[in-house]
């Protein structure tokens, strides 16, 4: 089975089990790195990645469930090649220490600022809340999203 | 090449985040594919300039560093340490770490020594480097050596210059490092005590950045471990059967260790869910119910005194306190489980992983697989933080051992059950402390015990020996957790012994400031438990108690009390309402009694209906010396309060008789972003003194902070880690009568 998947704005034909999560056609196939492993389960978010406007776990979705679909990565949100306004504000704030999780923060930061352009400090940690960091960048982290909201 | 540095103001530079900060890159492209030997490619050996540093003739500089940095930024420390030495700009030096062939054995990655030992081993290393090429330019140029500049890595004088890759033309120094090369005067810093963003940072935010976990060798399959439902059992029976379904699938199977290989990596991880193994599981752990009465019971083998002073026995006092505290089992939590790449061929074997100790990590696998160390080469790459021993070596040896069986390169990459399973973890600590209270309100005696595993920080048994039934050490190692056990503080007479316990549930190992985070947990509630008992200021208490010519600790806790706007009085707090308690606690260390100082204040709400705590906020002020790369210590800071406070409040390992049973985040829940305090950072920088450590001393203290300010909110003293909304309900109707 082939599924035809748009992975920023590339379209790429998926072969294999139709019930391989998204992670592994992002990774393996693919070739982009942002999407992390973390737990396959849900639960972390360092996979987190946007389809079609809302942000979804790649290590759950499976292929099939992608068809003619838009998949965006933290590769997706470069600028010509320089980092995005996401991006930007988390380098500016330094917001990643071992950073396995931080492409997954950068979707769901991206996912929340396309949804409320101008989020309260509690809309932000609702809306950071489903992703889990090991390290304590959260402070760093929060204060990205807040600097991404002002740019 | 003119440094973007170079036209930058000290000033502008220290705005951080705000100002202009300088990014670039240490680690040059992603080196390790190309390693192909093993051996030793180079100087190795400590205290010889060659093993920590090369400049090659293009003048660009190599650090060859035995410490790793794991998302702590030491890589980038390290590199402003040796260009602010020899004078080069940042983006003229790159880090190679934790290469057995490339770099020095300076021992594990562990203990917040990184920058101190390590880092400042490179700095004299670089020092001595320069002194030299001083010396052999003031010779060429006859001119005095003292008359002698560097800019951006060119020597000039009297009229001429020559840079440093023209002077060496790619020779090496074969110099002794010099212990006493002249330093450079910290007042003519311009790259050491900047903001520097650290290497990687923006690559791992854009999706560029290469993570152990990313790393992929030419020809390489992927394997999946199947480890048993128990953490001892025997593997009966594999039903080849059951994955056969499944395309090309090899089964590796060696003892009790269990594995699948495939040519990709969904296949790899449907076999290992779908294969049928049959097992006999032993009840191997102790009932978790009884967990503390199981600790106290377990036989001693020796018993450790860290302090004896005066005589405890014999001292005078009517009035006693005594309280036992303890600390769950914790777990690492890597959000991202270990990997390793491997490639065992022609009797050579190629380790790629995130170990903390590549060089101890080749001399276990030379052991499992009774070869010359010469035959192996480990290699670091960075993957998700570990904060301490982890399950990175463990994977690394089931590559290796998969590897050998099939003959070609593998990558190993864990489950999040395997983590949250198989991992080591931190192991339970018990501690009981009391003290006599004389006539005059005086503390005449200490005493602490406390309860912990024999053993220290070395060669952690590899977990797919064990199972493969290959030699490998079983020794307990649970990291140097009798450190901070003995206090700061002036008492006339003190004992503080450690009973080493012959075994302990699970594999032990250590996590961030093991045994210093649970022993000044201890010993700073207790403290806290006399000021009350005395009707004191906690704060005021610590510092009329330690040494008084000890300046840089008054100069801590003073300014902890103004940056927090300490309000000085006795605990607890006069009674508030029913339902929501405010309070605030303090907590105090002197790392290992001689290193960096912290002092922690902690905001909390209780809720009384609930038992829920918030810690709503901390401020910390330290002192630890030399600072680095202030951007880098703010964050070192932020993570050891951030997921400290999610250890207090919140992490418990769980098991049953056979096995762990938190495997997933799920069942072992940590810290998510509503429940993040604020932190308030309030740091003390001493140019001219030693650069300690950051990344442990501030984690120990936060778990005394909450629990002391949890008292003064609520007047009940949690002393038993996590604070769980349980614990804090029963001891409020204890309490409340």
């Amino acid at each position: 089975m082939s599924v035809s998947i748009e992975v920023n704005g590339t379209k790429h034909e998926i072969d294999g089990d139709p019930s391989m999560p998204l992670l592994y056609a992002l990774r393996d196939q693919i070739g982009l790195r942002g999407a992390k492993f973390g737990c396959g389960l849900g639960q972390c978010g360092a996979c987190t990645v946007i389809v079609d406007g809302r942000a979804v776990f790649s290590c759950l979705m499976p292929v099939s469930a992608l068809e003619g679909r838009a998949v965006t990565t933290t590769e997706g949100l470069l600028e010509d090649g320089k980092p995005g306004k996401v991006h930007q504000a988390f380098i500016d704030e330094q917001a990643a220490q071992c950073g396995y999780c931080i492409a997954g923060m950068v979707m769901r930061a991206q996912h929340l600022l396309e949804n409320n352009s101008d989020p309260s400090d509690d809309e932000i940690l609702s809306g950071m809340q489903t992703n889990l960091c090991r390290c304590g960048t959260h402070a760093a982290i929060i204060r990205a999203v807040k600097r991404a909201a002002r740019t | 090449m003119t440094s973007p540095i170079r036209t930058l103001t000290r000033r502008s530079l220290l705005k951080g985040a705000g100002g202009l900060v300088v990014a670039f890159s240490v680690s040059r492209g992603f080196g390790p594919a190309a390693a192909q030997a093993v051996g030793t490619l180079k100087s190795v050996a400590e205290g010889v300039v060659d093993s920590y540093l090369s400049i090659d003739a293009d003048g660009l500089v190599t650090v060859y560093s035995g410490k790793i940095d794991y998302g702590t930024g030491v890589r980038t420390g390290f590199a402003q340490m040796v260009a602010e030495e020899l004078s080069v700009p940042l983006d003229r030096v790159s880090v190679i770490e934790g290469d057995t062939a490339l770099t020095p054995d300076q021992g594990p990655t562990y203990g917040s020594l990184s920058t101190e030992v390590g880092g400042t081993a490179i700095r004299q290393a670089a020092a001595t480097a320069r002194e030299a090429m001083l010396t052999t330019v003031a010779e060429r140029f006859d001119v005095d050596k003292a008359s002698l500049t560097i800019t951006d890595g060119v020597i000039g004088g009297g009229g001429q210059e020559i840079s440093y890759g023209e002077l060496l033309q790619g020779a090496q120094f074969a110099l002794d490092v010099d212990e006493d090369a002249k330093l450079k005067d910290p007042a003519t810093f311009t790259i050491v005590g900047q903001p520097i963003i650290r290497d990687g940072l923006p690559g791992k935010i854009t999706g560029d950045f290469h993570y152990m976990q990313d790393f992929r060798r030419d020809g390489m399959a992927h394997a999946r471990v199947v480890y048993p439902p128990a953490i001892k059992a025997t593997l009966d029976d594999v039903d080849e059967a059951s994955v056969a379904h499944l395309p090309d699938v090899q089964i590796v199977r060696k003892g009790d260790f269990l594995a699948v290989v495939a040519e990709d990596e969904w296949t790899a991880v449907r076999a290992a869910r779908e294969i049928r193994a049959s097992w006999t599981a032993k009840e191997s752990l102790p009932d978790q119910a009884e967990i503390w009465e199981h600790v106290r019971q377990t036989p001693i083998v020796k018993d450790d005194v860290t302090s004896d002073i005066g005589n405890v026995d014999s001292a005078q006092g009517a009035r006693e306190l005594k309280a036992t505290y303890d600390f769950a089992l914790h777990t690492h939590g890597s959000i991202g489980p270990s990997c390793s790449v491997a490639d065992f061929s022609d009797g050579k074997l190629i380790s790629w992983s995130s170990s903390q100790a590549t060089h101890r990590l080749r001399r276990q696998l030379a052991n499992m697989f009774s070869m010359p160390e010469d035959d192996i080469r480990c290699i670091y790459i960075e993957g998700a933080g570990c904060y301490g021993r982890n399950g990175h070596e463990d994977a690394a040896a089931d590559a290796a051992l998969i590897s050998r069986e099939i003959g070609r390169p593998v990558r190993v990459q864990w489950m999040r059950h395997d983590e949250h399973g198989f991992a080591p973890h931190g192991p339970p600590t018990l501690i009981d402390l009391a003290a006599k209270i004389d006539d005059a309100g005086e503390v005449s005696a200490w005493t602490g015990e406390f309860f912990i595993p024999q053993g220290a920080g070395g060669r952690v048994a590899l977990l797919g020996a064990t199972f493969a039934d290959l030699p490998t050490s079983q020794e307990l190692n649970p990291g140097g957790i009798t450190n901070d056990s003995a206090i700061p503080y002036r008492f006339p007479n003190i004992r503080t012994t450690c009973h080493r316990l012959e075994t302990t549930p699970l594999r032990p190992s250590w996590i961030r400031a093991p045994g210093r985070m649970q022993n000044t947990f201890a010993n700073e509630c207790f403290l806290d438990e006399i000021a009350a008992e005395l009707g004191v200021d906690p704060l005021a208490y610590r510092r009329g108690l330690i040494d008084q010519s000890d300046a840089r600790g008054l100069e801590v806790l003073d300014r902890l009390a103004a940056f927090s706007k300490w309000d000085a009085r006795p605990s607890p707090r006069e009674t508030q309402g029913e339902t929501t308690l405010t309070g605030r606690g303090m907590a105090y260390v002197k790392y290992e009694l001689r290193r960096t100082y912290v002092g922690m204040v902690a905001e909390v709400t209780v809720d009384a209906n609930s038992g829920a705590i918030r810690v709503n906020r901390v401020f910390v002020t330290q002192d630890c010396g030399q600072i680095i790369n202030p951007a880098g210590v703010q964050a070192q800071l932020e993570g050891c309060v951030i997921q400290t406070t999610s250890r207090t409040l919140m992490e418990d390992l769980t098991f049953d008789r056979k096995m762990v049973t938190s495997l997933d985040w799920a069942s072992y829940p940590i810290m998510r972003f509503k429940d993040v305090p604020e932190v308030h950072v309030d740091l003390i920088d001493r140019q001219n003194d030693v650069p300690w450590g950051v990344g442990e001393p501030a984690a120990v203290v936060v778990s005394a902070a909450i629990s002391n300010a949890v008292f003064d909110a609520a007047g009940i003293r949690l002393r038993s880690v996590p604070f769980k909304p349980a614990k804090v309900r029963a001891a409020l109707a204890e309490l409340r009568g």
